[in-house]
């Protein structure tokens, strides 16, 4: 175990250097050059444009600035913005938390009120609570995040009056919840699809028959044993959603007003920063790494027939 | 039974979270006689000689007081912090400090502090991207080479006289040059700036009616009255709070929930709603920008003699008042001239010197491009940026317009550009060989702002490369003239050359909206159309 553990570890090495010197060649590869764009529709500036290029060493050979980038990142220097000389690492600190917390109240979300849903619907497939589960899963997976962080908006905020239409406080959790639920909303009729779809399989399977003829109650037959067999797809799909849920919240966090990860990358792509953007995404990048080795330590755990050596 | 049970309990314990922020929620700050507005993060570093975008340039405003200032309703630049600013040749200056005034943390504001911050803005070592500003004035080519490094550090055309007057020699004659001394890049800075630069950037201090308190980037600044604040335009509230947001529409929707008091950037999607929403409550009055198409004229395809009927023609066969209707709801306006209606008469605006050129005439302009030898190859394309400002729309909007002038469904298409950075890369090197949008924002108002830097021979931000004798002879001798009257009708005069020559078609000139909540009163846009939240009343 401790070896595995070790092992993909060492693995996410080259997966760092690699997914780093992709995106940093990606950001270089766009047309435009961020430092011209500063000065707007104004008259430019060569000379000045040549300092700032030269102060941030973006008149380096492309290798340099890459080996540059690397051996600062070693140090725990995420480079320097280029219009507003921040230091990377402070937009990150600022907008990383912002992002956990909205993905955690999201994630948290997904999966109790997601496994709860597809429980019940698998426990009773085909009957009546199962086709409302069906078409509300279908409802939600068909309709875009944005319309539907539009309607909470209107309906929750403006008609209501309940809560606020944007985040004013991105610490204040009544605040992050219609936002969470709008983000958390597709991987939920996910999770509710997955779940339900499992366990009305395994009701049918050799040791659920087992378990209930050994005359123990349904709590602990559903519960334990159906439940831990059933999730192992579901666990799959929530360790990559993970992920998703960090990075892929660009279009919530601008509808709710949140200054969150998924802000930082679409304003730093628009602005060609490409040290924050090869920073946010190698973290994201991380994350991805890290919670798919977690998830396939749970296999273990739900499976105890699965093994790491 | 026990899975329904279960079930209902999560319904119960999701509803009772709603109730509770529910009851939470609506709890927003902004104490009473706060203006909440809307913002954007400035891009740049919040120093007056680096912020050359409106953002940065809402704060400035309200935490520096220059030499002059700008009326906020006609736009005329009048004494702020200057006593007298003189001149018998129309380049040596000798400006005069008045007494009194102080920076926020107690420092006296002397000439020092002027002279101070413009050395520095103008030096090269120091990056600031307003530093070209400084280009009028005598040695500015020592402290700031086109390349090489800097072979003085500061600037020779500037000198202390005593601790109320410096003296400024400008390379040229330049008579309205005091007139421009309202733009922030000219401000002054108290020594701390230069002491302890880091701890400044984090809470600037400045000389104007407002502190700022605290500064979360990303998220939101709050500024507060400075109660001992020496001019005459003291804040008629408490303070404002300034917060960010990345999309325009998203702040509309808490100006309605009554989130946010101040919105100065109305969503498209919004406008046909607006009236209806605000009612009286919406502003939409001109700002000094301008959207023109350049012509690459430095192309012979398109400079060659007799070329100019066919730009002539072009002009002609737009119809801007369909498109400022339809597209922008009257947020823009038809263009008749190259400058903008918030100069007002005294910054030297006159409407329709354009003439004939940009009143829509289909029959006229097909006759002109025809008698101009038609199209250089046969049809044109406009190119822009199509990330912000509806350009795709407007765009596909003019292409049809010239079609159907000429015809031809083929005669005109767009080619839009994805970033803003892509786009003016290509302008600035040249690769344009059709049409392409110019936009021009003023820095100060005055006429002079909009013509020399964009049409005089190899100006700053001349990207089409027109280049016209006659009409630099006329923005030499309009510099060189004794009073704004006789220099404004000389630029004027200018201008008409531009109406012959038609290097750029002036499209429309861009208004500046505005929408606030009921709680606030006496809201206006300045010419820049940045609202003078001075003067703005709560409650």
């Amino acid at each position: 175990m401790g070896r595995y553990v070790a092992r993909r570890l060492l693995q996410m090495i080259p997966v760092f250097l690699g997914s780093t010197l992709l995106i940093f060649l990606m950001m270089h590869a766009l047309p435009g050059d961020p430092v011209r764009a500063m000065w707007g529709e104004q008259a430019i500036d060569p000379s000045q444009i040549a300092r700032v290029k030269h102060d941030l060493g973006l008149d380096l050979p492309l290798w340099h600035q890459y080996w540059n980038y690397l051996s600062g990142l070693f140090q725990g220097d995420f480079g320097t913005q280029i219009a507003s000389q921040r230091p990377v690492a402070d937009v990150i600190a600022d907008a990383f938390p912002v992002t956990i917390r909205l993905a955690l109240f999201a994630f948290v979300f997904t999966v109790v009120v997601g496994i709860s849903l597809g429980v019940l619907a698998g426990l009773r497939a085909d009957r009546l609570l199962d086709k409302g589960v069906l078409f509300f899963t279908l409802l939600l997976v068909s309709v875009p995040s944005f319309v539907l962080g539009y309607a909470f908006q209107f309906l929750f905020a403006m008609k209501l009056g309940w809560l606020t239409p944007t985040v004013q406080n991105s610490e204040d959790f009544g605040q992050l919840f219609m936002p969470a639920i709008v983000l958390g909303s597709l991987s939920l009729a996910y999770v509710t699809r997955l779940t339900r779809t499992s366990i009305a399989e395994n009701l049918r399977a050799d040791y659920i028959r087992t378990a209930v003829a050994k005359g123990l109650p349904r709590r602990r037959v559903v519960g334990v044993h159906l439940l831990r067999n059933s999730l192992i797809p579901v666990v799959t799909f929530l360790g990559t959603d993970l992920g998703a849920l960090l990075g892929g919240a660009v279009v919530t966090e601008g509808i709710f007003n949140i200054n969150g990860v998924g802000r930082v990358i679409y304003e730093a792509l628009n602005r060609h920063e490409g040290s924050t953007v090869t920073g946010v995404v190698t973290l994201l990048v991380i994350v991805y790494l890290l919670a798919s080795l977690i998830v396939d330590l749970l296999y273990a755990v739900l499976d105890p027939r699965i093994r790491y050596a | 039974m026990r899975g329904v049970a279960r079930a209902r309990w999560v319904v119960c314990a999701l509803s009772v979270a709603l109730v509770a922020s529910g009851c939470g929620g609506g709890g927003s700050s902004g104490g009473s006689g706060v203006v909440r507005a809307s913002w954007g993060d400035p891009q740049n570093q919040l120093e007056p000689a680096n912020t050359n975008e409106v953002q940065g340039g809402k704060v400035l405003d309200m935490i520096f007081r220059g030499l002059k200032r700008y009326d906020p309703r006609s736009g005329a630049a009048e004494n702020m912090l200057a006593d007298k600013i003189e001149t018998s040749d129309q380049q040596n200056f000798t400006v005069t400090v008045k007494d009194g005034w102080t920076f926020s943390n107690g420092e006296k504001i002397t000439s020092k502090s002027f002279v101070d911050a413009w050395n520095y803005a103008a030096l090269v070592d120091n990056k600031q991207k307003n530093a070209s500003f400084f280009a009028y004035v005598d040695g500015y080519d020592k402290v700031h080479p086109t390349s090489g490094t800097a072979t003085a550090k500061t600037l020779s055309g500037l000198s202390v006289k005593d601790d109320r007057t410096f003296t400024v020699k400008l390379r040229t004659k330049f008579s309205t040059w005091p007139d421009t001394l309202g733009y922030v890049a000219y401000a002054p800075l108290p020594a701390a700036f230069f002491e302890n630069h880091a701890a400044w950037l984090k809470k600037p201090v400045g000389n104007g009616p407002y502190l700022v308190d605290s500064y979360d980037k990303g998220s939101s600044m709050k500024l507060s009255k400075w109660d001992a604040y020496p001019g005459p335009d003291k804040a008629q509230n408490s303070g404002v709070e300034l917060r960010v947001y990345t999309d325009n529409n998203t702040a509309y929707t808490d100006l309605q929930a009554g989130n946010l008091d101040l919105v100065d950037d109305i969503p498209s999607a919004q406008l046909k709603n607006v009236k209806n929403d605000l009612g009286d409550r919406y502003i939409n009055q001109p700002a000094g920008i301008i959207q023109t198409l350049a012509f690459p004229m430095y192309d012979p395809a398109w400079s060659k003699s007799g070329l100019e009927k066919v730009r002539r023609g072009l002009s002609m066969a737009i119809n801007r008042d369909q498109i400022t209707d339809q597209i922008y709801r009257k947020t823009r306006t038809p263009a008749t001239d190259w400058t903008s209606p918030a100069l007002g008469d005294k910054g030297g605006y006159k409407a329709g010197l354009c003439g004939d050129a940009c009143k829509y005439d289909a029959t006229a302009a097909k006759k002109l491009i025809q008698d101009g030898g038609g199209l250089p190859g046969g049809r044109i394309t406009l190119t822009s940026n199509v990330d912000t400002g509806s350009h795709r729309v407007w765009m596909d909007a003019v292409c049809n317009s010239i079609n159907n002038a000429l015809g031809n469904d083929r005669a005109c298409t767009v080619n839009p550009i994805g970033t803003f950075a892509d786009f003016r890369a290509q302008t600035t090197e040249q690769r344009m060989t059709n049409p392409f949008r110019s936009g021009w924002q003023m820095d100060y108002p005055l006429i002079q702002n909009f013509l020399q830097p964009l049409y005089y021979t190899d100006a700053s931000s001349n990207y089409g490369k027109f280049s016209d004798p006659k009409f630099d002879n006329l923005v030499d001798e309009a510099n060189a003239e004794s009073s704004a009257d006789k220099a404004n009708a000389k630029f004027q005069d200018a201008e008409k050359i531009l109406a012959e020559q038609m290097p750029a078609i002036p499209l429309w000139y861009q208004n500046g909206s505005a929408g606030y909540s009921e709680r606030l009163s006496d809201v206006t846009l300045n010419p820049f159309s940045v609202p003078v939240y001075e003067q703005i009343k709560v409650g």
